[in-house]
């Protein structure tokens, strides 16, 4: 996608319409004028609920992870292995159930490259987790608590010499290689260089290149499924980049969950200013991924700021100013932040439903947070969704599902501004439990 | 001493408890109690918990300054048997997931309560919880889980003692984010708790300890 020249004199709502005109006219062959409007009226969805109004029908977007293999036979390592089954399932899957928005695709991964890349950071079927169950974080320190000061001062670098080296296998070589920045003049680009010629370095970067190849074949796969879906079901895809609150880049994959929440009293000013440094390219990182892809939602999954992981005061000092800045940047760039929000957030409402945050711009998506006072709290300035319980779609009956999507919706979507959804990615359901849950989205979202 | 090392345990005041502890030691204290000041501590805290004014950072912190601690009265304490202890707990997060979270600060909370637990790790293969429970003679069995994929390893590990003879001595206790009455009924658990002082007080009923 090209952005138009006059981009940088738009302000952020033209941009948002410049942005979501483009997703809901994608430049793709449809099987049909039929199935081309039915795209661009799900598309119209979205647009309804963003600006917190009625929809035709509450769109229906659940976060499906490996449910399609599960459903049809497959195993994870199936998925993650055999793109034939990846692309096969995944459309079948969308074909049979015709939810408004695709799957979460990039959650179905490829197993060659992470086995190439020797990753670290993750167990996936075959590295550590059984065949059958979707790839898990393997939580250290991959940070250590003594490097916050590298981090602050250069985080490319200290991405490229330090944190990647460990995370990934394949990349230890990086930490022999002095960071690019060193790359300023001629006299000294030979001393640069010289660190290339040593064997581990030469292997590392045909290793790398070999990533490279494993990653262009999924990815053609997943385009050419996720294109199929589109293409022949008028569905459209719901993230068009993603990033993360800078808290939770921490707390995930660096410092871990632990780690970070010693920081936080052994040194809280090093954590602060290394979330700060991590604003302007969290941001960055969404834009150049949504202007490739010419879909304006950008996929944020949140964790560590969840009820009972933190206090309120830590909540409102430590998580939320910088997690606001980057929904603050993603918004400026006409981008359209669609969070999931993971565990429950009861407490957290009155905080997100920030005044600072422009109204209609961005979507909440929630699990286990109690959505009446969602809907009243968040729900009159964004978008909301989610919500339906993993134990109900692993458990529950037909007749209990129904009923609850029935109250949910008559909770919160009576006025608009609502998008169905599962409370949480969906790896497992009972496939009478799934039907149910679609079925009584179109029969109670009309 | 000891009330000064109660408040700065409690106030998370790290190297204060530390060094409270170690001046302590050197002075002639006697370690219990320290020991004993360090539970009444971690009592406060958990209540604080319990009421939602402390939170998991809260209980983290705390429990990295009780190994702190644990590791400054080492060579002052004897050999302890588990005679003391209220009963014994086997922990574990089941097959087929590796969240430890949650199932850490259920064993050291566990462990600051005083029983014996066996901690068996995350993704536990069923045999090993069995074997576990047969060999420690546990009273009760902590099943932790955050995908929902724990709830057929939950079944499987209940079903497993029921086979092994040893479902009537054992309690099964279910912990994890996703956990609800439903997921105790489909594993045939007997109570799950929503965080660590839950935990705490279902294993204080089934061994019959004081709450």
């Amino acid at each position: 996608m090209t952005l138009p020249d006059n981009w940088s004199e738009l302000t952020p709502d033209q941009r948002l319409q410049w942005r979501l005109d483009a997703w809901q006219n994608i430049p793709i062959e449809f099987a049909s004028p039929e199935v081309a409007q039915e795209y661009r009226d799900r598309v119209q969805l979205y647009r309804d609920v963003l600006a917190g109004k009625k929809p035709a029908t509450v769109p229906i977007a659940p976060w499906i992870g490996l449910l399609p293999f599960r459903f049809y036979g497959h195993t994870a390592k199936q998925a993650y292995y055999d793109y034939e089954i990846f692309k096969e399932d995944w459309f079948r899957f969308h074909e049979e159930t015709r939810p408004d928005g695709i799957g979460l695709t990039l959650g179905i991964v490829p197993g060659k490259l992470f086995d190439i890349l020797d990753y670290r950071l993750y167990t996936w079927p075959g590295h550590g987790t059984p065949d059958d169950t979707c790839y898990q974080y393997s939580e250290q320190e991959w940070m250590k608590g003594d490097e916050y000061a590298a981090l602050i001062q250069d985080p490319g670098s200290y991405w490229q010499r330090s944190y990647l080296p460990r995370v990934f296998g394949a990349m230890e070589p990086f930490s022999m290689l002095p960071p690019w920045t060193d790359l300023v003049e001629i006299p000294f680009t030979a001393p640069f260089f010289a660190g290339f010629s040593a064997p581990p370095v030469k292997e590392m970067l045909q290793k790398l290149a070999e990533a490279g190849d494993a990653a262009m074949e999924w990815l053609q796969a997943a385009m050419a499924a996720d294109g199929r879906v589109m293409a022949t079901l008028g569905i459209p895809q719901t993230a068009g980049g993603a990033t993360k609150a800078p808290y939770d880049t921490l707390g995930d994959t660096m410092r871990g969950t632990r780690g970070l929440m010693l920081d936080k009293f052994r040194q809280p000013e090093n954590v602060k200013a290394a979330m700060e440094r991590l604003v302007p390219q969290s941001v960055d990182w969404a834009r150049r991924s949504n202007d490739m892809t010419g879909n304006p939602i950008v996929f944020i999954p949140i964790h560590k700021g969840a009820d009972g992981f933190m206090s309120d005061a830590d909540f409102k000092e430590l998580y939320w100013p910088t997690f606001k800045a980057v929904l603050l940047g993603l918004i400026e760039e006409g981008l359209v932040p669609w969070v999931f929000v993971e565990g429950s957030y009861n407490e957290r409402l009155e905080v997100i439903a920030d005044e600072e945050i422009p109204a209609h711009r961005m979507i909440w998506m929630f699990d286990a947070t109690d959505m009446q006072r969602a809907k009243e709290i968040v729900g009159k300035r964004q978008c909301i969704g989610g919500n339906v319980p993993a134990a109900l779609f692993a458990m529950g009956t037909p007749e209990e599902m129904d009923a609850y999507v029935k109250g949910l919706l008559e909770t919160t979507a009576q006025d608009g501004g609502f998008i169905l959804s599962s409370g949480i990615v969906l790896d497992e359901a009972d496939p009478a439990a799934y039907k149910a849950f679609i079925e009584a989205g179109r029969k109670y979202g009309r | 001493m000891s009330s000064a090392l109660k408040e700065a345990v409690i106030e998370l005041r790290e190297d204060d408890a530390l060094r409270i502890t170690r001046e302590a030691l050197q002075g002639g204290a006697d370690p219990l109690d320290i020991v004993a000041a360090c539970r009444e501590a971690m009592d406060v805290i958990g209540q604080r918990f319990a009421d939602g004014e402390a939170f998991i950072p809260e209980l983290i912190m705390a429990g990295e300054i009780m190994s702190g601690i644990t590791a400054e009265l080492k060579p002052y304490l004897k050999a302890e048997g588990s005679g003391g202890k209220l009963g014994t707990v086997v922990m574990c997060t089941v097959q087929g997931d590796i969240h430890d979270i949650g199932k850490d600060i259920v064993v050291t909370m566990l462990d600051i309560a005083g029983f014996e637990v066996v901690d068996l790790g995350v993704d536990v293969p069923v045999a090993k919880v069995v074997d576990s429970v047969r060999e420690s003679g546990a009273q009760v069995v902590g099943l932790s889980g955050l995908l929902t994929v724990a709830f057929d390893s939950m079944k499987a590990t209940v079903a497993a003692l029921d086979e092994a003879g040893l479902r009537g001595q054992v309690k099964v206790m279910l912990g994890g984010a996703p956990v609800t009455d439903a997921v105790v009924e489909y594993a045939g658990a007997d109570a799950w708790g929503k965080d660590a002082v839950d935990a705490v007080e279902l294993a204080r009923q089934w061994t019959g300890g004081a709450s």
